[in-house]
């Protein structure tokens, strides 16, 4: 009765969005005000009819009724409830049932919290929003039901994949969704804009919160990925350029060039339809994203669709949504005018500088992950892209960026003068540039340029970035939430590549057999293997390893690394856990490889400097997004 | 003083455009060195495979092929497409589902002594999952027959 009453919703939730993509845009096209009226209401009720959806999925999977096909491939009698109610998510339907949620939770808040907006123009956002829900409703409706039924009823379900029973990953596709779907907010602007002919500074100022919220959640679930990844993989990798991961990564560039184009935007009045070419591109990498990830064409973990027919929708869907809103730019955006005029030494260059160079980078990693796609599809042969490629674009790339990263929050806008920049700027470059080339050298002995090199571009970045923020207090003056936002967030970006400089050079790595009793050194750590113990978990059985580290005879630290079978009908599933032991300057990491023999085991051991710096550096920046939105002056705006 | 600042303005598109394109030309040479193609066994039997580079290779793990050493870690067995098989040398821990019958993928190259010795083994997470290359190479060798 439940799941037939969660696809009644679903069914009446397409219904609605399909009348409130169509009647405000007609409305708002005649100037009929009752049309445009009905935008705010459809909204919400949308909202309401798909909550019911995913609450009536969610109700499924927590009484455990395996009469559903998605519950029971997902979920089994012994699944702690945590894992019961993430495992919602955990695959493809209900993760674009999740996916068409949070788009109405963002319509919704965009409808809240935007009651500044003229009438028309916040129909034809409101509008815009639903049609790409009509998409997602009508590819859940035809092609992956999640309330599909199967009968006879099993008595236990499927358990969901052991991968994904984790905090850290239970949480990682609503933040990635969250930042996804963010961008169809922008995207949803820069339509309405471009449908209403009028471009101004202040529709930019509208898009840029949003913009920079749904910014900050990408950043946090990426972050999460990458972090669930090095605990749960057991490869001890950050990163790995996998298509998945690319597949995040490319609206997440695309999405931090349009807030430093944003900002040029509201604040000087330039770039104004690259920014909505931007906008338009941002949210068509999170479509693109969602495709490679969920059409299964990708091998790869996170690609559980193998129907066809469903990546023939999604292809459908995805050039009807680029197709058309590329269009629609390319007759329009002549009638859009930039206003502000600026030399070619001045912020907004630097800003200019900032997008080429993400862009770059974006057309790198796309190159790199549809480029095997495409050759496969055409059936010219099964290729992959290695990741030194990837690295060695990211070396290139990140030189000018760093250097940039620097210069730009120093210079005016409008106009300035190179002279005042490198009288600014000469003695920190010098400085950063020989501590970071000299500091590996006193502690390791070795010259390493590359190393010298990263070090050196994360102490520029955070040195030009302090310097302003004390010129600020010096001056005496105000400091909005929004400029100490950016200062977080680019001292999150130094830490961030301070983490991966030493992780790249520093890091050890082995793959070792030890006997109980048995030691290993690793960068001067002696590992001690004290053998292996039994442990029943709630819904899995382990072999749990107990390794002492010591440092210069001196216990520091115990580890518990697990080897896990996870109950499954048929197989039990296997799954390794490693144990961290982190501190702020390294982590010490041990995995379980398998049994070799009576006693002896095969051991992953690992000493990783500074690599949680890479994730606070995450942190930072996502921070630093939300210390920018909670500025004073988007909320004056509101009223 | 104007024509000085249209000048410095050209030249920073020139400079822009440089770096564009020698960021390109980088770009696509490592994109050419580190291009990996896949071979199922049959492939590699007929000599298609390259002598000098790294490949890809998979197939099924031949039951009863995986032979392990004693005091290390080095682990030899066997792959196949039910056509032709391989062996694989592979030193490190093996991928939590790697076992026999199940589908893998091996990134690795021939050494001096003609062995394929792989620096990576992937089996994907998840005992009813087969990579799509495996899946391909065993109904190619299947219609060959």
């Amino acid at each position: 009765m439940i799941p037939e009453l969660g696809l009644f919703a679903l069914i009446i939730a397409f219904g609605i969005a399909i009348v409130q993509g169509v009647v405000p845009l007609v409305g708002a096209a005649r100037n009929d005000a009752t049309m445009i009226a009905l935008a705010r209401p459809a909204a919400w009720a949308q909202m309401l009819f798909v909550s019911i959806a995913y609450a009536a999925l969610t109700y499924s999977f927590v009484v455990h009724d395996f009469s559903v096909l998605y519950v029971s491939q997902h979920s089994n009698l012994v699944q702690p409830l945590m894992y019961r109610i993430s495992g919602v998510w955990g695959s493809h339907e209900g993760s674009m049932l999740l996916w068409a949620l949070i788009l109405s939770i963002w319509t919704t808040a965009v409808s809240i919290y935007s009651r500044g907006l003229p009438n028309v123009l916040m129909a034809r956002v409101l509008s815009v929003m639903a049609l790409i829900s009509v998409g997602f409703y009508a590819f859940m409706l035809w092609t992956s039901n999640p309330f599909e039924r199967i009968f006879p009823v099993p008595a236990d379900g499927n358990a969901l994949n052991p991968l994904l029973q984790d905090p850290g990953l239970a949480m990682h596709p609503p933040m990635l969704y969250m930042g996804y779907v963010g961008f169809s907010v922008a995207f949803a602007f820069a339509v309405a804009a471009l449908l209403g002919g009028k471009l101004d500074a202040t529709w930019a100022r509208w898009s840029r919160p949003w913009t920079t919220v749904a910014w900050s959640f990408l950043t946090f679930g990426i972050a999460l990925g990458s972090w669930w990844a090095y605990n749960e993989l057991g490869w001890g990798g950050w990163w790995f350029w996998d298509p998945v991961e690319n597949a995040s990564f490319m609206p997440w560039l695309v999405g931090t060039a349009l807030i430093h184009s944003l900002a040029s935007t509201e604040k000087r009045g330039v770039f104004k339809s690259w920014t909505v070419l931007l906008a338009i591109l941002a949210f068509s990498m999170s479509l693109l994203g969602t495709f490679i990830v969920r059409s299964g064409v990708l091998v790869s973990v996170h690609a559980f669709a193998t129907d066809p027919a469903r990546g023939v929708f999604i292809l459908i869907f995805l050039c009807v949504v680029i197709g058309s809103s590329l269009a629609l730019y390319a007759w329009r955006s002549g009638t859009v005018v930039s206003t502000g005029r600026f030399t070619w030494f001045s912020r907004e260059t630097a800003l200019l500088l900032n997008n080429i160079i993400l862009l770059t980078a974006t057309a790198a990693v796309f190159v790199g992950t549809m480029y095997p796609l495409v050759v496969d599809a055409l059936g010219i042969g099964k290729i992959s892209v290695g990741r030194p490629y990837f690295d060695t674009m990211f070396a290139l790339v990140s030189i000018p960026l760093i250097l940039l990263l620097g210069i730009g929050p120093v210079m005016r806008w409008k106009n300035d003068s190179s002279e005042r920049i490198i009288k600014s700027l000469s003695i920190v470059f010098a400085i950063s540039l020989s501590l970071g080339i000299v500091l590996p050298f006193i502690v390791d002995g070795v010259l390493n340029i590359a190393t010298g090199l990263g070090l050196a571009g994360a102490l520029w970045i955070a040195i030009t970035t302090v310097q302003i923020f004390y010129q600020r207090i010096k001056a005496g003056s105000r400091m909005p939430l929004s400029f100490l936002g950016m200062i977080l967030a680019h001292l999150g970006m130094a830490a961030f590549v301070a983490g991966v400089t030493m992780v790249m050079t520093y890091n050890q790595e082995k793959d070792v057999r030890l006997e109980p009793g048995s030691t290993y050194e690793l960068s001067g750590y002696e590992f001690k293997f004290n053998g292996v113990k039994n442990v029943t978990g709630p819904n899995y059985e382990a072999q749990e390893g107990h390794l002492e580290v010591f440092d210069q005879g001196e216990k520091i630290a115990d580890l518990h690394p697990q080897k896990r079978a996870y109950s499954a009908m048929g197989n039990p599933m296997p799954m390794t856990e490693a144990s961290v032991d982190t501190r702020l300057m390294r982590d010490l990491y041990a995995a379980m490889g398998e049994p070799l023999g009576d006693t002896a085991w095969s051991l992953r051991l690992y000493y990783k400097p500074m690599i949680s710096w890479i994730w606070l550096g995450c942190l930072m920046m996502t921070v630093g997004g939300v210390l920018a939105v909670s500025d004073r002056r988007y909320r004056q705006k509101r009223s | 003083m104007s024509m000085n600042k249209r000048s410095k303005r050209k030249l920073l598109v020139v400079m822009v455009l440089l770096g564009v394109a020698l960021a390109t030309v980088l770009g696509l040479t490592a994109f050419e060195e580190n291009l990996l193609y896949f071979y199922s066994p049959t492939m590699v039997k007929n000599g298609e495979a390259p002598a000098e580079r790294s490949f890809r290779a998979g197939g099924l793990v031949v039951a009863g092929s995986v032979e392990r050493a004693s005091d290390s870690l080095l682990v030899k067995f066997d792959i196949t497409d039910n056509e032709e098989t391989m062996r694989v040398e592979y030193s490190g821990i093996l991928p939590d589902l790697f076992r026999e019958g199940q589908g893998i993928v091996a990134m690795g190259a021939f050494n001096d002594k003609n062995v394929f010795v792989a620096t990576e083994v992937l089996a994907k997470h998840d005992e009813n999952y087969m990579p799509p290359e495996v899946a391909s190479a065993l109904k190619a060798a299947e219609q060959n027959k």
